[in-house]
């Protein structure tokens, strides 16, 4: 079976977040910041490499982004991505559309063919919750999203996903897109000799077609900083009084 | 006229489309609704009260319990024939689902969890959640009829008592076998007892601080008030307590009557899904800590002690 799953770069999310002066993107300036993989997407790496390892086959990671993008694809190729298609970009945005359309043809015109796609639900840093929809129908492939329980017998993805206190549970035949949830399993560390294998793996890199952002974002702005302090009802198990007092007078106590 | 999808579960209504309803209605006063699936018909009269004048319900054979797919083809085939200026829905994972399917279906721009919307002609101007609503994004969507979804406790509903109720127009979507390949199945675990935790009034979360075998008192007062547990990212990444008791971005947002933080920093990502609690107490060792500035009520001490007090004082005051 192989697999493609589709990732991207984001800027490791700070304690306290700032603007460029252009108030176009996050600062990754500081000292403390960094790049990093969205947290669904780890997941959904780590789900596509628990498949292979039962059924054999190859894991291929497509990631639409800046060359830059390369260093979080060996980070994925250290815990058992074979390959990695760089889709690759200049510094702007590009909007869902157009992401999804680019890595749909880089999939289907892949040297290899995908049985499965797998990506998050959402990104973290976007969070627009809808490049794996539009992929699968571009691929007129199924998608099941949200998917925080995953299984293949057969050539049938058993997917679960919660709502509520329950379970739903989907089948789709398979080849399908997955879109899971962070909490879907939990991602591996890459060993040594992971990371030393890792270097050595091969990235193409193509060059997508670019449209006009039909979502076109003009500028980012940070909420009000919460200022407030909370007021202390006291400290130890002592303090236990007024806290009923507290749920008394908000109501949840009667 | 907009256009809002109404979701439902076996048709129990999904209050938070009621915020979606509201989020319409502040734009345009001619709001229709969508609902998908026979079950649908009779909760949809009640959406008069919501400012519904007519409830279209997509109806098929093969539309038995939730169909993503599905949903997606009826919602975008009715946009198609009805023309309204916007198609919405609740920011939830179903209401981003199907406005993501129809919208990919009619190959136009959708725009997730905005937090204000100004229509024009061919190009509206949205403000949306990024990073889980720790940053806004202010855009542009090119198109002659905006799908959007309303970010989640940022549009009160506001039912109009006296209302007439909601008219209701039957449609039979026409549906590809492939399209009704994506649907609800069966159901597990759960089922019933338990309080979800998007929808609890009360959430005893806890963090870190609580450690693994601390959660004992947690579950108590959350018993206690009616609640249910939550937990932060470290606590579920430790395997101390399911994914499904994540609060924060990736994992679920709550906007309880209280929300009771123990051993928790306070890191945006936990924030992220808990900001929109009405009141929130937070229970830390470190006065200083970041969940300080965000909590209305703070208790300074170690939670392996303060727990188990609050949770007797609590037994007691009920008597
Ligand atoms: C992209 C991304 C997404 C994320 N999504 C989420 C998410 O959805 N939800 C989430 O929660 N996190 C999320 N995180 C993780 C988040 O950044 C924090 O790491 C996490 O919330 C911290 O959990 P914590 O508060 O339990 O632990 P810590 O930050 O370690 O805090 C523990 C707290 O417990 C207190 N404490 C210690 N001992 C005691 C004691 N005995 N009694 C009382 N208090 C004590 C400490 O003072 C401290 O304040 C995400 C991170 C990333 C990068």
């Amino acid at each position: 079976m192989n697999v493609a799953v589709c990732i991207k770069r984001v800027p490791l999310s700070p304690g306290r977040w700032s603007l460029t002066p252009d108030a176009t993107a996050i600062d990754t300036s500081g000292s403390a910041m960094g790049w990093t993989l969205s947290p669904h997407e780890e997941c959904a790496t780590e789900a596509a490499v628990q498949l292979i390892e039962a059924d054999g086959g190859e894991v291929t990671a497509f990631s639409l982004g800046t060359a830059d993008s390369t260093e979080q694809i060996r980070e994925l190729m250290a815990v058992g991505v074979s390959r990695g298609v760089l889709l690759e970009t200049g510094a702007d945005e590009w909007d869902p559309q157009a992401t999804a359309a680019a890595l749909a043809s880089a999939i289907r015109d892949d040297a290899t063919t995908y049985d499965m796609v797998i990506v998050g639900t959402e990104s973290a840093d976007t969070s627009g919750y809808q490049v794996g929809v539009r992929i699968a129908h571009a691929l007129g492939w199924p998608i099941v999203t949200n998917v925080k329980g995953l299984s293949v017998t057969g050539g049938v993805a058993r997917c679960e996903r919660v709502v509520g206190t329950d379970r739903e549970v989907y089948e789709v035949s398979l080849p399908a897109v997955i879109a899971v949830k962070d909490g879907v399993n939990i991602p591996r560390y890459p060993s040594v000799p992971g990371r030393i294998k890792a270097r050595k793996k091969p990235i193409d890199t193509v060059a997508p077609t670019a449209t006009p952002a039909r979502l076109e974002k003009i500028r980012l702005a940070l909420p009000p900083q919460e200022t407030g302090t909370a007021t202390v009802l006291g400290t130890g198990p002592e303090a236990a009084p007024r806290v009923v007092e507290v749920l008394k007078e908000i109501g949840v106590l009667t | 006229m907009i256009l809002v999808y109404v979701d439902h579960d076996r048709g129990v209504l999904d209050e938070l489309s009621l915020q979606a309803l509201a989020a319409a209605r502040g734009i345009d006063a001619d709001v229709q609704a969508v609902l998908i699936g026979v079950d649908a018909v009779a909760l949809a009269p009640r959406l008069g009260e919501f400012g519904v004048a007519t409830a279209h319900v997509g109806v098929h054979d093969g539309l038995t319990d939730y169909a993503p797919m599905a949903a997606g083809r009826a919602v975008s085939q009715l946009a198609e024939r009805l023309q309204p200026t916007a198609v919405l829905a609740a920011g939830s994972p179903r209401g981003n689902e199907v406005l993501a399917h129809a919208a990919a279906i009619m190959d136009e721009p959708f725009a997730a969890d905005c937090t204000s919307i100004t229509l024009g002609d061919g190009v509206s101007e949205v403000t949306r959640y990024r990073w889980a609503g720790n940053v806004f994004e202010e855009a542009r969507v090119h198109a002659p009829m905006l799908y959007a979804t309303t970010a989640l406790h940022v549009f009160a509903a506001d039912p109009q008592s006296g209302s007439a109720p909601a008219a209701i127009v039957e449609f039979a979507p026409d549906l590809t076998p492939a399209d009704l390949a994506v649907r609800v199945l069966e159901r597990t675990g759960g089922g019933g007892g338990g309080v979800s935790l998007a929808e609890a009034k009360v959430v005893v979360s806890g963090g870190r601080g609580v450690g693994e075998a601390g959660f004992g008192p947690l579950e108590e007062l959350a018993e206690l008030l009616g609640g249910t547990v939550g937990c932060s990212r470290v606590v579920t990444s430790a395997g101390w307590r399911p994914h499904a008791e994540q609060v924060g971005q990736t994992g679920t947002k709550v906007a309880p009557d209280l929300y009771i933080a123990i051993g928790i920093s306070g890191a945006t990502q936990h924030i992220a899904g808990c900001k929109n609690a009405k009141t929130m107490i937070a229970i830390n060792s470190d006065p200083d800590a970041t969940i300080m500035s965000f909590a209305d009520y703070a208790v300074i001490g170690d939670a392996a002690t303060v727990m188990p007090a609050i949770v007797e004082a609590v037994r007691a005051a009920k008597g």
